[in-house]
């Protein structure tokens, strides 16, 4: 296996050994390292000196369900911390199969405003790299651009790409990856690492994995037994399993759940039930379709091998496609959050943020911010519409906007800024969740639901329970142990969302430990592999802190604490030594 | 006593016909009912309820119900 490392400073290339030190690492634990052995913690992040590291989970391209998923690591625009972000796309497995472990990209162009298209296809017995010019591509929207790319460069390749917000650096900006229909919505959407691409001139980078050799196994007839006991699971799991909630009805299967307990935040955190929900929500989109369509639409694959298939499309009143996906995240940052209950009009939106390459989260959030700031109404969808093309097309409006939450609200002094680190919180109120709050606070993500998502006890009665609304120190332990096992989960490749059916079944999790011992030829217990994750969350917290992130940047926002929350009129009550607890007994 | 029913997701088969999704009805239910009751009563087979809310907060099978509770029931779901 390489390391290739893209300099874009003279568009050179460079194929390196792997470190034996980075053996045991993939995915996350890849590319946080690398920035964390290689990245000066206090460089711009749009500047020469940042990184953006490439990197597939461990067994990502083996045979093994729900595992294409595809790290992204840099120093962040939005927080001014480490950032990783995984997105599901056919990229990852290509990627593996041709036995790049990690693709870093380095320097960026002397003039400001080349962009570059690099071609990476197999070669007789080793990947090839072209670089292209792309200035043809930039400014433009990328359901219109990929397929031009598609046009040109064949079928059969994988596309990464960023969008104008990526040409106009915000820290709101995703990289775009495709999904299995060749559309531009898989995204590594947050923190900002579609600006860190596009201030590298980089504006796609193409895989062509033809003749590639496939991964290789330390002992391939285990891993067929270990990923065996993690497709079991997955298939008897009544979240994961075909036609079950996941595939039915999608990740907005959530919004009715969280609306009910009260921690659904609606209208910039104003309250915590939003009375459209039941209109947005993955019923809503099922049975919408049904009408729309005249049968029943189950999800698809985001990527290939996937079991749990839970991407959604939403089809408009004469059956074409409104867009696809419409994740649980988009339908609330777009919808309740700005207080918009019309599920078009939240497709349109998704589709926008697609379209310029935007992270649907900050967006929405942002949006919402200005929403409560008074520059338009609550509920405005064509206000809303307009300030994402305000953003795509880089209005002076649009640049401020793009800069993302905290940026909106320091800019319209407003103090109700739900962010943490300066990344806008996802769909679950904090102060209604008190271990999700312990997570937003402390992750080295900044606020970032996928990073410990103790929502699963919390809320769903998977892996446990434990009572949302507790100001418990436990929660502190909570949070840790959900943060160290994903730490390890984002390494493998896997989806976070085989953690509904291994936190349930435990032979899917021993699963999961097997295939990695199998894939590397280690022998990890589930013990120690959580330890793992834990070492990887030591080296991010340590590029923070040399950052100048400190603990009090690992807070909930302070208006949390004097405004409480309907309806059960809760702020957020936990002591700061909840939140230090978390890396303090780590 | 009177309690309002919000049924989600798989669980909406269960609902009286022309109820919407989000939409609370009416169950006449004996005093001292608690939630594992009102499954019968709406005749839900065991074991598809995963969550069940009163008034918004999580609440087990043997919760005593009151009159005029909200009560959400929830089949296993999840997503992120």
């Amino acid at each position: 296996m390489w390391i290739l490392r893209l300099n874009m400073t003279d568009r050179s290339y460079k194929f390196e050994d792997v470190p034996e030190s980075y053996a045991m690492l993939g995915g996350r634990g890849l590319t946080s390292t690398i920035i964390y052995d290689e990245v000066d913690p206090t460089c711009h992040p749009l500047g020469p000196n940042n990184k953006l590291v490439f990197a597939p989970g461990i067994v990502t391209g083996a045979a093994s369900p729900t595992s294409a998923r595809l790290s992204v690591g840099g120093k962040s625009p939005l927080t001014g911390g480490i950032k990783e972000s995984n997105a599901g796309t056919s990229f990852a497995p290509a990627m593996a199969k041709m036995r790049l472990k990690a693709v870093i990209v380095e320097g960026k162009p002397e003039q400001s405003g080349e962009y570059w298209t690099v071609m990476i296809s197999w070669e007789g017995d080793k990947p090839k790299v072209e670089f292209m010019p792309a200035d043809e591509y930039t400014g433009k929207d990328l359901y219109e651009v990929f397929p031009q790319i598609y046009e040109r460069f064949g079928k059969k390749i994988h596309v990464c790409g960023v969008g104008t917000a990526g040409e106009f650096g915000y820290a709101n900006s995703g990289i775009a990856f495709n999904d299995m229909k060749k559309r531009p919505t898989r995204y590594s959407g947050r923190g900002g690492l579609g600006a860190v691409m596009g201030s590298k001139g980089l504006k796609f980078l193409l895989l062509n994995a033809e003749g590639a050799p496939g991964v290789e196994y330390a002992d391939q007839e285990a891993f067929k037994v270990a990923a065996k006991k993690l497709q079991v699971a997955l298939n008897e799991h009544a979240i994961t399993k075909p036609k079950g909630g996941l595939n039915s009805y999608g990740t907005a299967v959530l919004v009715n759940i969280l609306n009910e307990a009260g921690g659904f935040p609606t209208r910039n955190f104003r309250t915590g039930r939003f009375e459209g929900a039941a209109k947005i929500a993955g019923e809503a989109i099922f049975e919408t379709n049904k009408k729309r369509t005249g049968k029943e639409v189950y999800n698809h694959a985001c990527s290939p091998g996937c079991v749990i298939q839970c991407s959604n499309t939403l089809y408009s009143e004469s059956g074409d496609e409104i867009v696809s996906c419409i994740e649980y995240e988009s339908a609330w940052a777009l919808g309740a959050d700005c207080g918009i209950d019309d599920l078009d009009a939240i497709g349109e939106l998704v589709r926008l943020c697609n379209a310029y390459g935007l992270d649907t989260i900050e967006t929405g959030v942002s949006i919402g911010v200005a929403m409560d700031s008074g520059m338009i109404p609550f509920g405005d969808v064509k206000g809303a519409i307009n300030l994402v093309h305000e953003m795509g097309k880089g209005t002076p409006m649009g640049r401020l906007l793009g800069g993302g939450t905290g940026m909106v609200g320091k800019a319209l002094g407003n103090p109700r800024i739900p962010a943490v680190k300066g990344q806008g919180m996802p769909a679950y109120e904090p102060r209604a969740v008190k271990g999700i709050g312990v997570t937003y606070a402390t992750s080295t993500m900044g606020a970032d639901h996928t990073a410990g998502y103790t929502i699963a006890p919390e809320m769903l009665s998977v892996g446990g329970t434990s009572d949302p609304l507790a100001s418990d120190v436990a929660k502190a332990d909570l949070s840790r142990a959900f943060q160290m096992t994903t730490a390890f989960l984002d390494s493998t490749g896997h989806c976070l969302f085989i953690a509904f059916a291994i936190l349930d079944i435990p032979s899917g999790f021993e699963g999961m430990v097997e295939e990695v011992n199998a894939m590397l030829g280690v022998e990890l217990t589930n013990d120690s592999a959580v330890a793992l994750g834990g070492e990887i969350l030591k080296r991010e917290r340590a590029f923070n802190e040399a950052a100048g992130l400190t603990k009090v940047d690992d807070r909930l926002p302070e208006f949390m604490k004097y405004e409480p929350l309907p309806p059960h009129n809760v702020v957020s009550d936990l002591p700061d030594e909840v939140f230090d607890k978390v890396y303090g007994e780590m | 006593m009177l309690v309002g029913v919000k049924l989600f997701a798989t669980l909406r088969r269960y609902a009286p016909e022309g109820n919407e999704l989000g939409e609370v009805f009416e169950v006449e239910l004996p005093e001292n009912s608690v939630i594992g009751d009102l499954i019968e009563y709406l005749n839900i087979r065991s074991g598809e309820v995963k969550v069940s809310f009163v008034n918004g907060r999580a609440r087990s099978v043997h919760y005593l119900l009151k009159e005029g509770d909200e009560v959400g029931f929830f089949p296993p779901v999840g997503g992120g």
